[in-house]
């Protein structure tokens, strides 16, 4: 087998036990798959059969929808970005330098990782609120699988930021805790959790910008019944455009993430992982 | 007394052909801003050799050996490693090249056992007559002394077994040439010793080169066939321990006891001196020790130099008494 190959193989197989290894985990188990369901759920049950001012949706379900598009956001921008910052700080990325095409099995084995850990995590989602949740169904073959291509695109469009925040941060836990507040910021006014009509029209604007908006449009467009699309900007779904806006970040995020990640990668050395150890045994975690 | 006398293995350059120079390092300079950490240092290790690079904090060892791993630029100067510039080594170069790394709390959910066949498996590409690549996963387990905890999860070891993963992954792709910093810092005796056969193994039966810095003197003396002294940035000493040990306070210590007094003298001949005393004194003498200049006071002497800012006229000395 020729060599990129034969990495890019090992690389699947690292990402494969890891994603296993994670459920030994409880605190991995829980913030990371349990956690948003739960919130959500309860929520979606508390807020129940009520519904939503000039449309059939329940609010339960229009909750379950918030509740999905946070936990790709999440997932794709808070989680990738730690992972990357914590494993850049213990040396992880280092013994991938070490190794011939190493960095190229690494990047296979965190597409595949959070590829694995991105669709349980939908699945813990959508599952238990079909189940319980009133009005909130597949909408047929076709919500389903415009609930698939949303759910790869956010992945795509997000996952290269996350990288290259986690490259830049100097110190992944708190760092990765002070990303959140823009992030928790944008998925505020992108109308994830309240209708971006209530808006002011700059605000509209600029969430537009960015792909947590699209994301959000996509899973309601997937998830919820059609006549609520009245309550959208343009009173439709715009899946096209959804589809582009995705696209274009994931295109341009995957020119740039892999340039950042070398530049990052090619910084590493014994001494900076050991200075980062002492750093980090100074702060005390 | 040095237990190493014990090895038997073809001394690089000792008679016939000299063996294949692997690193090769001419006029290495490294500045960090302002700071000039390294200041022109030459070195040359031959195939199948142990090498220790000594010196103290700050005396650029990392940074050398960063440099020739292929993990750092330099600023300027000439270095070749197994062949090629270390810093555009490329992917097959890295195959031939081991490092051990520092575990600190990478990789801490993994086994023992997928930990190191997962790394083995990125050198199968590399393997060649003579040289299989990589180690068989069980096989290596067993020569680091893991066998017993291959399923065992690498957070819940002892620092020395995470030592030990760290040795299996720098060699599992059977490497031509292994770099190690600071191998046994925070081991205790019984881990030091265990490592200092494993790395003798390693060397002895892979005729793989080794270039290991350390702060221990007992260690490098124990470890290498050849000792340099970092110092200021260049190389202030190269040679063999004894080679080395040869070059300062020539003369002896005799330590004695008789009659419940303990005696000490300083002489250029103490068989001489230990002869006379049997005379005089004959079975009444206990505790008897004769100890020659050790590596400690060659390093120390070289250090002190260095520090009242005397280095170079030092490492000129050392390296004419040398040769």
């Amino acid at each position: 087998m020729n060599a990129r190959a034969n990495a890019v193989a090992a690389g699947l197989s690292r990402g494969w036990i890891e994603f296993r290894a994670s459920f030994t985990n409880f605190q991995e188990v829980f913030g990371g798959y349990l956690l948003m369901p739960t919130i959500f759920m309860v929520i979606a049950l508390l807020l129940g059969r009520e519904s939503v001012e000039g449309a059939g949706t329940s609010v339960g379900a229009l909750m379950m929808a918030a509740g999905i598009t946070m936990q790709l956001v999440m997932l794709g921008l808070a989680t990738v970005a730690q992972v990357l910052g914590t494993e850049r700080e213990d040396g992880t990325l280092l013994r991938a330098r070490a190794t011939p095409h190493g960095l190229l099995g690494y990047a296979a084995a965190k597409t595949w990782h959070v590829l694995l850990m991105s669709t349980v995590a939908l699945a813990l989602m959508v599952a238990p609120g079909v189940l319980f949740v009133d009005g909130f169904v597949l909408r047929g073959a076709a919500g389903a699988l415009t609930l698939a291509w949303v759910f790869a695109l956010a992945m795509l469009s997000l996952a290269p930021i996350g990288c290259v925040l986690g490259a830049t941060l100097n110190n992944p836990r708190t760092g990765a805790g002070l990303t959140m507040v823009p992030v928790l910021g944008l998925i505020m006014v992108s109308g994830v959790m309240s209708p971006i009509t209530a808006m002011a029209g700059w605000v509209q604007d600029l969430a537009q910008f960015f792909p947590v908006y699209w994301i959000g449009l996509g899973v309601r467009a997937a998830l919820l019944p059609a006549d609520h699309a009245a309550l959208e900007l343009t009173g439709t779904w715009q899946l096209p455009q959804v589809a582009g806006v995705l696209a274009l970040w994931a295109v341009v995020g995957f020119a740039v993430a892999p340039w950042v990640l070398r530049r990052m990668a090619r910084r590493e050395s014994g001494s900076r992982v050991q200075a980062a150890r002492e750093r980090a045994m100074k702060r005390g975690y | 007394m040095r237990d190493s006398a014990a090895r038997v293995r073809p001394r690089a350059g000792a008679a016939g052909t000299p063996a294949e120079t692997v690193v090769s390092v001419r006029g290495l300079r490294m500045s960090y801003g302002a700071t000039e950490v390294l200041r022109g240092v030459d070195l040359t290790l031959r195939r199948g050799e142990v090498v220790a690079l000594l010196g103290p904090n700050g005396a650029g060892k990392t940074t050398t050996v960063e440099i020739l791993e292929g993990f750092r630029a330099r600023s300027a100067g000439e270095a070749r490693v197994l062949g090629r510039d270390p810093e555009h080594g490329g992917e097959d170069w890295r195959a031939r090249v081991g490092v051990v790394l520092q575990s600190w709390r990478d990789h801490g959910a993994w086994r023992v056992r997928d930990l190191v066949h997962h790394f083995g498996r990125f050198h199968a590409p590399y393997s060649e007559p003579g040289r299989p690549r990589p180690h068989d996963t069980d096989e290596l387990l067993a020569a680091v002394g893991l066998t017993e905890h291959a399923r065992r999860r690498v957070r819940d070891l002892s620092g020395g077994q995470r030592r030990r993963v760290d040795v299996a992954l720098g060699v599992v792709g059977r490497p031509e040439l292994l770099f190690l910093d600071e191998p046994t810092a925070g081991f205790d005796p019984v881990a030091r010793c265990g490592f200092h056969d494993l790395v003798h193994r390693l060397a002895d039966e892979e005729d793989t080169t080794v270039l290991l810095t350390t702060h221990d003197l007992d260690e490098a003396e124990k470890l290498a066939d050849r000792i340099l002294i970092l110092a200021g940035g260049v190389v202030v000493a190269d040679g063999s321990a004894d080679q080395l040990s040869g070059l300062v306070a020539r003369e002896s210590e005799v330590t004695w006891t008789v009659n419940g007094r303990r005696h000490v003298h300083s002489t250029a001949r103490p068989a001489r001196h230990v002869a006379g005393l049997h005379a005089e004194h004959g079975g009444g003498i206990t505790d008897l020790r004769v100890s020659s200049a050790t590596l400690e006071d060659v390093y120390m002497a070289m250090v002190r130099r260095h520090e009242s800012g005397d280095a170079e006229a030092a490492a000129a000395e050392f390296t004419k008494e040398i040769r």
